[in-house]
């Protein structure tokens, strides 16, 4: 009895919770169909009269610039990503290969910087960038992405000590000097660790929105994010437009979710305990 | 620590426990080259890194420490040193210190994310149909962009809006209420949106959390008659316990450095700003560099206290980075 009791609790919460999960991005989903007037007249819960209607979405993808945004965004995630990936590896071989003056010294410098939260220094960031020229160009962005992940550098750490050292040595005798056994041996065996990053990390610069917006003013240069944002100026009112464009951005990162769940889900685990 | 699987990964890691690397201190030599070289080459691997490290990390900080102590307004090529006269200033105008309290409602707010996470992270660690259904929606909302999320909620929660039309269905008229436009509610919208937002990350973590524990120990605890409240008790929360204190300081660090969603929303109107809000405001459009330091030095030292007491509090066993 009990049982079947605390069952039905369960699922009702369960759906409860789904309901407030999906609910407010399925009315956007069914405002972005409705014409203007159709927007206006009718009750949030109304469908649309027709699901075909893709005028919304055609005016947000080319008056709007999300085409241009997921250009933008794309060009500064392969960037910072191959930088990510090879300085966040050339640390964690460094720190866990090597026995060094200065080692732990290295090593807590980096934990101490977690504790840095970056919203923190924002403001002193800025002239550090604005002094290197970076202002207004896309490298503002891939050098604070590059800069500012620590949480990659543990990750890699804490997966370079699975690989056996045995594999360098091994590449030692036959004469491979660092540089190749980094690239050669190391790189390679990092493969789960580096899809981990690249998903954390990728997910994390479609998501930014306070650094494009500080640092990357120009609407040419725009990513995703920030042309998003600028929906809320000149269709402030036009509401079917921006749920149009907020549908586009979501609709990638839901085909990315559902075809990835499980790396998805791990990488999070790995990446926020660590 | 969960990664996709490698072969390479089972027997090696248990070996490497922490205290081994002193014993296997030596150096991999390379042959044939220079001694000097062979020393070099770690500092060589960690230029780049520690260099960036360095300088958007560490200088900001001392720059921080420095500006606020001066009148600087960003542009001027002299920074006149004013003493503590920000720090004054921070904690004796009104609208400077509403920040820190706008944070609380998030604080309080990142509780009950952290309770319905566990709550559904417990419930979905056990036998439920559709497991992977509920897990992909509780989950999916923290992978969407934090505009979308804001404007997602400013439609939903505009007068006439998705919720007013639920609770005028529902007849619950009279809690219908100007959710982001009246100051005695913004607030209270904001934080359960950053909850709708936020939850899905923390449920995760704990699910992972409580999937690590050896499934053999449930089965040995309901030999001995305990019921699901008595595993959960005795068996889930202690395993739990390290994510539970890095959660706690996730919920204090995110608490104080809300942006986007009130941003979008209300832009930081109606008593909703928060502190990145003020910070660039009076950095970058009042000019107030000097101010806006102050206010960022004081951020980072409630955020280092509260970590450290945090620490003490719940000593963390797993941080070992060698």
């Amino acid at each position: 009895m009990t049982r079947a009791v605390t069952s039905t609790f369960k699922y009702v919460s369960l759906v409860l919770a789904s309901i407030a999960m999906l609910l407010p991005i399925g009315l956007i989903v069914f405002g972005s169909f409705k014409t203007n007037q159709e927007f206006l007249a009718t009750n949030p819960f109304t469908l649309p009269a027709s699901w075909t209607n893709l005028e919304n979405y055609a005016t947000a993808w080319t008056r709007g610039g999300m085409g241009l945004g997921f250009v933008n965004t794309f060009v500064v995630f392969a960037a910072a990503i191959v930088g990510t990936i090879l300085i966040g590896a050339a640390a964690a071989y460094a720190l866990d290969r090597f026995r060094f003056h200065g080692r732990r010294g290295v090593l807590n410098m980096f934990l101490l910087a977690t504790l840095v939260p970056g919203v923190t220094t924002q403001v002193a960031t800025f002239q550090i960038i604005n002094a290197l020229g970076l202002y207004n160009t896309r490298w503002a962005l891939i050098v604070l992405f590059m800069g500012t992940d620590i949480i990659s550098i543990y990750i890699f750490l804490q997966f370079m000590r699975s690989i056996p050292r045995s594999l360098d040595e091994a590449a030692m005798i036959e004469g491979a000097g660092h540089l190749r056994i980094f690239f050669q041996i190391i790189l390679p065996n990092l493969k789960p660790a580096i899809a981990t990053v690249v998903i954390i990390k990728g997910i994390g610069i479609y998501n930014e929105f306070y650094l494009p917006f500080l640092y990357l003013p120009d609407s040419d240069l725009r990513p995703v994010s920030t042309a998003l944002f600028a929906f809320k100026g000149p269709y402030g009112s036009e509401w079917e437009i921006i749920s149009a464009a907020v549908v586009i951005t979501i609709i990638p990162i839901l085909v990315l979710f559902l075809f990835l769940q499980r790396y998805i889900y791990n990488g999070f685990t790995s990446g926020a305990t660590k | 620590m969960t990664t996709a699987p490698s072969p390479l990964r089972s027997g090696t890691a248990a070996r490497q426990a922490p205290g081994a690397g002193a014993a296997r201190g030596t150096t991999p030599g390379g042959t044939g080259r220079g001694p000097w070289l062979r020393r070099l080459t770690p500092y060589l691997f960690l230029l780049v890194p520690v260099a960036l490290l360095l300088v958007l990390t560490y200088l900001p900080v001392a720059n921080m420490f420095w500006y606020s102590v001066t009148d600087w307004d960003g542009l001027d090529k002299v920074k006149n040193f004013v003493g503590p006269d920000n720090y004054v200033e921070v904690f004796t105008e009104p609208d400077n210190l509403r920040v820190f309290y706008v944070s609380l409602y998030y604080f309080v707010a990142s509780f009950v994310q952290m309770a319905l996470a566990l709550y559904f992270a417990t419930i979905l660690s056990f036998k439920v149909r559709l497991k992977n259904l509920w897990k992909g929606i509780l989950f999916f909302p923290y992978l969407i962009n934090g505009v979308a999320i804001g404007l997602i909620f400013l439609n939903f929660l505009k007068p006439g809006g998705g919720l007013d039309t639920v609770l005028l269905a529902t007849g619950l008229d009279a809690l219908v209420q100007q959710w982001t436009g009246d100051p005695d509610v913004a607030n209270y919208s904001l934080a359960a949106v950053s909850v709708w937002r936020y939850m899905g990350l923390n449920f995760v973590m704990f699910l992972g959390a409580i999937q690590s524990i050896d499934g053999q120990i449930y089965e040995a605890a309901e030999l001995d008659g305990a019921n699901r409240w008595h595993q959960f008790r005795h068996i889930i929360a202690p395993s739990i316990k390290p994510i539970l204190g890095l959660s706690f300081i996730l919920a204090i660090s995110g608490s104080l450095s809300v942006f986007e969603i009130p941003y979008v929303m209300t832009g930081g109107g109606n008593g909703t700003e928060t502190f990145v809000i003020r910070t660039v405001w009076m950095a970058f459009n009042r000019g107030m560099v000097g101010l806006a330091s102050a206010m960022a030095v004081i951020l980072l030292i409630i955020v280092l206290l509260v970590t450290w007491v945090q620490r003490r509090v719940v000593p963390d066993e797993e941080v070992d980075l060698t």
